[in-house]
């Protein structure tokens, strides 16, 4: 390939706010009802019904835009988006086209290539649409109405982005920004955050955009990542063979690592916006936007900061533990707790972290109590157990949420301080190797630390090592 | 009637409907239509000038309701309107999004 190409990347970001009922009903928005239960003629798209907005989806509509740098649309209304579907039992979908509640605005990533704004060109409110199941057994699908109704803000970028790395250091920026406010968990498996993505490739050096396709039915970073690379591919392909990139949406199948197109620009989506007549337009006052911003709370940025000043952690520490919102609040409760920042920070840090990679989860999945994991590190703290077996009474809290304290006293596992019976125990092992003895005398400082290992096996670990070092230190020294 | 709507437009506009005409209906909806735009047209010539687009009949903004769930189990109402059920839910011809 001789020409070098640039990938130009806009996203729109779905995010389900976390509200806990509807945007127009009271139904509850809780995910993994049975079939149907969170429905009324509201969100079923009867007629003769009346949507009404819930306040609270506002409110966070409100403070994401804020926290996004945003301009505010005081006045904003809904329109509705007309098309048939089974999913959308109105035949419409109630969102914003004209007047949507937040405007230009930007975020600043951080990637290898260095730091960018990306800027936002609109969020918008609006619904959810139901959910359709593909039977296993028949040729039908099956549809199943508790999503719809469920409030969204849609997240409109700016075709800022170049590369993969850049789309996800957005994306991750806009969920931690987002569950920061508290106004959606953002969990991609679940669907509560969906990404479609918006790519064309040009030469690189020409001003005009290529034209673009849209990606759908991404639901994880990975996914993305692959996504992206796969249709830049696929462009570039047929440029060089001299054919045209299709104006379409594709549908993106992460097990085949392939897309397909879903509809073509034939068969034209052809909305036909309208005002909704059954909501009034909402009229944001000043005051409402001072008593939003007022409640923001601490962001990032300044959380990475007070971890710093307040609990003196490095920069590192303070830079992985506010890298999620979740990770952050177990550690200021187990902080409160027991204190110990630095020590706190060590176990998300280090033994957390490693658990979950091995288990291949993510952060939001740490589901331990603070209270469990200050109580270990009190055990620790006061010497009942030591460092190696507790890194096992770890592991259990971290699988099961264990009460350490139950856990160590079930399991025999306190640090045995009796000298006399530990002296005798490095005697027996020291008599059963006098080559290590000999090489000790003979200067070789390695032979103390095996009969320390000795040791501390035959005590099962549950030897302090600082007094099993001294001691082992005194005898042949003697 | 200054408008004359096409049969390619009616076509269209009734497959954005789903709506399936008769030749009859169509040439009925294709005058109906004609004089909506022509209503339109007259409409359009009044100066309007500094008239702020009105988004509403009624001058009321700010109807809310609060975030708490009133709503129960509503799916044996829902599921009487399904014409197929299965598993608690409607059963459609299979379709792929």
């Amino acid at each position: 390939m001789s020409r070098q190409y640039e990938t130009v990347i806009g996203l729109e970001v779905h995010v389900e706010l976390a509200s806990k009922t509807k945007i127009f009903c009271g139904c509850s928005t809780a995910f993994g009802g049975a079939p149907n239960t969170h429905t009324c003629p509201v969100c079923t798209g009867m007629p003769g019904s009346l949507p009404v907005l819930n306040r609270q989806v506002v409110e966070y509509a409100l403070a994401v835009g804020l926290a996004t740098n945003c301009g505010i649309n005081q006045y904003c209304k809904f329109d509705r988006k007309n098309y048939f579907y089974p999913d959308n039992p109105q035949n419409y979908q109630i969102s914003q086209l004209y007047l949507p509640i937040c405007h230009d605005g930007w975020v600043e990533i951080e990637t290898a290539a260095g730091t960018k704004k990306v800027r936002i060109h609109e969020i918008h409110m609006e619904e959810d649409a139901g959910k359709l199941i593909h039977d296993e057994w028949e040729d039908v699908s099956l549809v199943d109405y508790n999503r719809s109704g469920v409030p969204l803000i849609e997240i409109v970028s700016e075709p800022d982005m170049r590369s993969a790395d850049e789309v996800i250091a957005y994306l991750e920026k806009l969920r931690l920004i987002i569950q920061y406010l508290g106004a959606s968990d953002c969990k991609l498996q679940e669907g509560s955050m969906r990404a479609d993505v918006n790519l064309s490739v040009r030469e690189v050096g020409t001003e005009a955009f290529g034209t673009r396709t849209e990606m759908k039915n991404l639901n994880s970073f990975k996914a993305i990542a692959r996504a992206i690379e796969g249709e830049r591919e696929r462009q570039i392909e047929l440029l060089e063979e001299g054919k045209k990139v299709i104006q379409e949406t594709r549908r993106w199948d992460d097990n085949k690592e392939s897309s397909h197109a879903m509809r073509s620009k034939e068969d034209a989506q052809d909305y036909r916006y309208f005002p909704d007549p059954d909501l009034v337009p909402v009229w944001i006052d000043d005051e409402w936007i001072e008593r939003v911003k007022a409640k923001q709370p601490e962001m990032c940025t300044e959380k990475m900061a007070r971890y710093q000043s307040e609990y003196a952690l490095p920069e590192y520490d303070a830079q992985i533990l506010t890298g999620s919102k979740h990770l952050a609040d177990l550690f200021e409760e187990t902080v409160a707790i027991c204190g110990q920042p630095k020590e706190v920070s060590n176990w998300l840090m280090t033994d957390a972290m490693r658990l979950l990679k091995e288990r291949g989860q993510e952060v939001e999945s740490l589901n331990f109590s603070p209270e469990n994991l200050a109580k270990l590190i009190n055990l620790i703290h006061n010497n009942t157990i030591n460092r190696t077996v507790a890194r096992g009474v770890f592991e259990a809290v971290f699988t099961d949420d264990v009460d350490p304290e139950q856990y160590v006293e079930e399991k025999g596992l306190k640090v045995v301080n009796d000298e006399d019976a530990l002296k005798k125990k490095i005697e027996e092992i020291i008599a059963a190797n006098p080559q290590s003895v000999a090489d000790y005398k003979a200067g070789k400082q390695k032979a103390m630390g095996f009969i320390v290992g000795q040791t501390m096996r035959a005590m099962k670990g549950k030897a302090d090592p600082a007094v099993v070092n001294a001691l082992v230190k005194e005898i042949l020294e003697a | 009637m200054a408008n004359i709507i096409d049969d390619e437009t009616i076509e269209y506009v009734g497959i954005l409907a789903k709506l399936e005409l008769s030749a009859e209906e169509k040439e009925a909806a294709k005058k109906d239509m004609g004089r909506m735009l022509d209503y339109i047209d007259k409409l359009n010539e009044l100066d309007t000038t500094g008239v702020e687009p009105m988004s509403h009949v009624f001058p009321v903004t700010n109807v809310f309701r609060e975030d708490v769930v009133t709503n129960g189990d509503g799916s044996s109402d829902t599921l009487a309107n399904a014409p197929q059920m299965k598993e608690q839910a409607f059963k459609v011809p299979k379709t792929i999004g």
